[in-house]
């Protein structure tokens, strides 16, 4: 089916609640005081096992509690998730790039060689 | 209702003629010619920089140019040509045709079209005030670190480079969002978008490359003014960092800028070879798909331009695969314009012999690209005349070739009245004998060790006699560009005789269905589509050429309003980005607050 | 926003160009806009990700290093303060929800719902803003200035860019906000206050990137 094709009547969905707004908001409070948690937990000293484990796993911990963030944000406050998909495609796409880019720069960059 | 933006008007409309109509005008015919003609004369001023650098370099051992001016001369060529020439010529056109090819009575936010002409003027005119400083940019167009270092750059040169960038950036950022937005948002009822011209296609795809690309170099650039305003050391090892890391952020950008460059030339030879073949464009979604697939796949490519930087062989390896790989749609693209011509009904006017000599250049100088997409052999080529002969084939055999195309093709539609055909082919066969004098030694040159960026040689190493010769070439190539001005004149001499009908091409989209030039509204009814090549469809319903279309009074119409908001918030960007090189925090904010009071007046300008 | 608005029928004397796709112009616009910042931002990230430990002196992030300050070279503690920037994240996170309730006061035509929570929204965007020049001046104070290492190029250059987008849309918040309470903003002009409230959101979601990558990671 063609996006841009305004022969399809774009519905509309029932309009989210303020209370869903609250609801987000307060996970996202929730989930940006779980990335200050797993930090501290990876910094202090005395963790134990449980520290140990978070600080290895902290840069996938961090990244996914950000882009769950990120997609709350998006989808919701941005409204995204009811609006035409081209706008959804027009914020997509680059971050895509944007994601390869930094990746591919951090590659490039990396003082470890994995071919002598 | 919302749907869609044009500012509105009052009743009355501004001045048609004189400079304050022109330089409030926000229609974008207008915009369209004021590009192109200031992008014509840096396009010359950038040939003329050449033709200094080939006398030099006609013998060896010459002291016609210091080595310091040569520099100058180069790099000013580069930046010239490709920020001055190459894009503003494709967006004369982006300008004048996509709102007639998609069937609307302007861009989208004309006077944000208003706005990116005035900040490229400012640019162009800024960069070149250099030279009267004697110092004009003179690091290469590529910038690269730590040369552009304040140590090692100490003079005001490379800062009118960085800043002048910056201020040409803006003007091609938001070009970007404008295009793209009309083509997404103002075609007309029933132009789908695999119905939509090609150049039209091949322009959005453009669009998307600039809105992707350019931020890119802007932080390139931004590192690099903190490196010499500030004393930071993005690129400086002494404070810890990576020459290397400019050269990736600016290829990242630099890489699909060639791109940029290009896609519009194709788009305007996708129009060109149906026209004068009477066959329509081959393979059009596959024209489409390839066209994408270059854009999307020209962001994995940029350190092919980096093979001599000791990336290592996973880096190398992975970079030559996707440069081989971008030569596989690039071909599709060739074969699809050769399909174009085959079985066609050939009509050899000066625009097809500039598309069919695109078609030739342009796979000559592919030939050389692919070549350097392996890093083994790209060791020997690069840094040297070689890439010259590469570049230069598919920029000027390419892109230049392509845009003349286009002069030729879309001349009448713009100015009413046709370029003389015979001066015209003079002006091929010129250009093409020149051109290949010129840029085809430089293969040989190059591999048999000729370096780049070099002011002289020294005699004995076997690089006379092809210098001789590219000098020449490059003289007779100036000189055909004489005979395109010639042209210009001449016709409009005799333009009374030479008046152009709305179609005098039998054209096949939507830009021949109106007078010649255009009224200010375009259309005076927005028309419906229902196929693709849509003139071609109703000139065979009707079993003829359409009726010449009448020039109607349009009372009813709403064009926008003309205003000079644009302009001064043009000039405010510019004064913000010049305090990072003179003046300081003062000028910035001076800039600034002429930047913000030009926009709040811009923003409620009266829409009536 | 219907498709029945999308084409206009008249012809001679259409004020506005019909939109093909039905949707706002200026909305296709913002986003295009801002998928375009994202390359930049991206950029300003990758740089900072790339020099990341790589600072040849200190003052370091998250650990003591030898520094100098006031002219002597000295123990430098760690430059962040995480409880700081975790207020003013959670601060920013919440301007974002502010702005929604005021688009939808915008949108219902609810004038106390849209001029508080507007008004709240630039509030925590000043706030924000106020955290982020503090923290600037501390970090100077102990030692970190723009041109001391790679970290502190590389984090006032993103976290100072960031912070000129908020400031940037703290204005155009303030904007609407007085043509809200000049009674300009009726509901059929809702849309200029969610093409502000887009960026806005944009503006938060950078932050919400830069705060795990540039504070939390160590």
């Amino acid at each position: 089916m063609d996006l841009l094709d305004p022969r399809v009547v774009h519905k509309e969905h029932t309009h989210p609640t303020a209370g869903l707004y609250l609801r987000i908001a307060v996970v996202l409070f929730i989930l940006t005081a779980l990335e200050v948690a797993a930090y501290e937990v990876a910094r202090r000293e005395g963790m134990g096992p449980l520290g140990e484990a978070v600080g290895r796993l902290l840069v996938p911990i961090l990244v996914l509690l950000s882009a769950a963030k990120f997609a709350l944000v998006a989808m919701f406050y941005m409204h995204l998730k009811q609006d035409a998909k081209i706008f959804s495609g027009l914020f997509v796409f680059p971050l895509l790039i944007a994601v390869v880019l930094v990746v591919a720069l951090i590659a490039l960059f990396s003082v470890v060689h994995l071919v002598p | 209702m919302t749907a869609g933006t044009l500012d509105h008007a009052p009743a009355h409309p501004g001045p048609a003629t004189g400079i304050w109509s022109w330089m409030t005008t926000v229609d974008h015919k207008r915009i369209g010619v004021l590009y192109g003609a200031t992008a014509f004369f840096f396009f010359m001023l950038g040939g003329f920089e050449a033709l200094l650098m080939r006398w030099q370099l006609g013998a060896p051992e010459r002291s016609f140019l210091s080595p310091e001016l040569y520099n100058q001369l180069f790099t000013m060529h580069g930046t010239t040509m490709i920020f001055l020439g190459v894009m503003p010529l494709s967006a004369m056109f982006f300008n004048y045709m996509i709102p007639l090819q998609i069937g609307a009575r302007d861009v989208a936010f004309p006077r944000l079209n208003a706005f990116s002409y005035w900040v490229f003027l400012l640019g162009g005119l800024f960069m070149n005030f250099s030279f009267v400083l004697n110092a004009a940019p003179n690091a290469g167009w590529f910038g690269y670190a730590n040369l552009t270092s304040k140590q090692f750059s100490p003079g005001l040169n490379v800062d009118f480079w960085v800043i002048g960038l910056q201020i040409l950036g803006v003007a091609s950022l938001a070009a970007a969002v404008n295009f793209f937005v009309t083509i997404i948002n103002l075609r007309a009822q029933g132009m789908r978008l695999m119905r939509m011209p090609m150049f039209c296609w091949m322009s959005l795809i453009t669009q998307m490359l600039l809105l992707l690309a350019f931020p890119v170099i802007t932080v390139a650039l931004v590192f690099l003014m903190a490196d010499r305003a500030f004393g930071t050391s993005f690129y400086s090892p002494g404070g810890g960092g990576d020459p290397i890391l400019w050269q990736h952020l600016f290829w990242i950008f630099g890489h699909p800028e060639v791109y940029i460059l290009i896609l519009p030339a194709f788009g305007i030879v996708s129009e060109i070879l149906p026209v004068f073949s009477r066959k329509p464009l081959f393979g059009y979604a596959a024209m489409v798909f390839s066209g994408a697939f270059i854009a999307f796949l020209g962001f994995g490519v940029w350190s092919h331009h980096m093979f001599s930087t000791g990336m290592g062989p996973i880096a190398d390896s992975v970079f030559s695969l996707t440069t081989m790989l971008i030569a596989v749609p690039t071909g599709v693209k060739i074969f699809n314009w050769l399909g174009t011509v085959w079985g066609g009904s050939i009509r050899s006017t000066t625009a097809m012999h500039f598309a069919l000599g695109f078609v030739a250049m342009f796979v000559i100088g592919g030939l050389s690209g692919v070549m350097h997409s392996s890093p083994p052999a790209d060791l020997q080529q690069t840094d040297t005349y070689f890439v010259v002969a590469h570049f230069h084939y598919v920029l000027f055999g390419g892109a230049i070739l392509a845009l003349l195309g286009g002069a030729y093709y879309w001349f009448p539609k713009m100015f009413g009245y046709l370029l003389d055909e015979r001066i015209g082919k003079w002006h091929f066969w010129l250009t093409m004998l020149g051109m290949n004098l010129t840029f085809f030694p430089m293969h040989f040159l190059g591999l048999v060790g000729m370096p780049r960026r070099v002011y002289t040689y020294p005699a004995g190493l076997g690089f006379e006699a092809m210098n001789l010769v590219q000098t020449l070439g490059s003289f007779l190539l100036g000189s055909a560009f004489l005979v395109f001005i010639a042209n210009i004149w001449k016709s409009w001499r005799e333009r009374e005789r030479r008046k152009a009908p709305a179609d005098p091409w039998d054209g096949a989209t939507l830009e021949w269905s109106i007078p010649s030039p255009p009224q200010e509204f375009n259309f005076p009814e927005l028309p419906t589509v229902e196929h693709r090549d849509e003139l071609w469809h109703r000139k065979r319903a009707l079993g003829g050429p359409l009726p010449e279309p009448a020039r109607v009074s349009g009372a009813g119409i709403h064009m926008p309003n003309p205003s000079y908001w644009p302009l001064v918030t043009a000039l405010g960007a510019m004064v913000t980005l010049i305090g990072f090189m003179a003046g300081g925090v003062a000028v910035n904010l001076t800039g600034a607050a002429i930047l913000f009071f030009g926009a709040f007046r811009w923003a409620f300008e009266p829409a009536g | 926003m219907s498709a029945a608005d999308a084409h206009a029928e008249t012809i001679y004397h259409d004020e506005l160009p019909s939109a093909y796709t039905g949707l706002d112009t200026r909305k296709l616009a913002i986003w295009t806009f801002i998928g375009s910042e994202c390359l930049f931002f991206a950029s300003l990230i990758s740089t900072y990700l790339v020099y990341k430990g790589k600072s040849l002196v200190g003052p370091l992030p998250h650990q003591e290093s030898q520094c100098m300050l006031h002219g002597q070279l000295q123990q430098c503690g760690a430059i962040f303060e995480i409880p700081l920037v975790t207020f003013g994240t959670a601060v920013l996170l919440f301007s974002s929800f502010f702005v929604v309730l005021a688009l939808n006061g915008a949108q219902t035509g609810n004038r106390k719902r849209l001029i508080g929570w507007l008004g709240a929204t630039v509030l925590a965007g000043l706030f924000f803003i106020g955290m982020q020049v503090y923290e600037f001046y501390h970090f100077y104070h102990k030692g970190l200035g723009y041109t001391t290492n790679l970290f502190g190029s590389t984090f006032y250059t993103l976290t100072g860019f960031h912070g000129s987008h908020v400031t940037l849309g703290v204005i155009w918040l303030a904007t609407v906000l007085v043509l809200a309470i000049r009674g300009k903003l009726p509901p059929r002009k809702a849309v200029n206050l969610e093409l502000a409230a887009l960026y806005w959101h944009f503006v938060d979601v950078v932050w919400i990137v830069i705060f795990p990558t540039v504070y939390l990671m160590r």
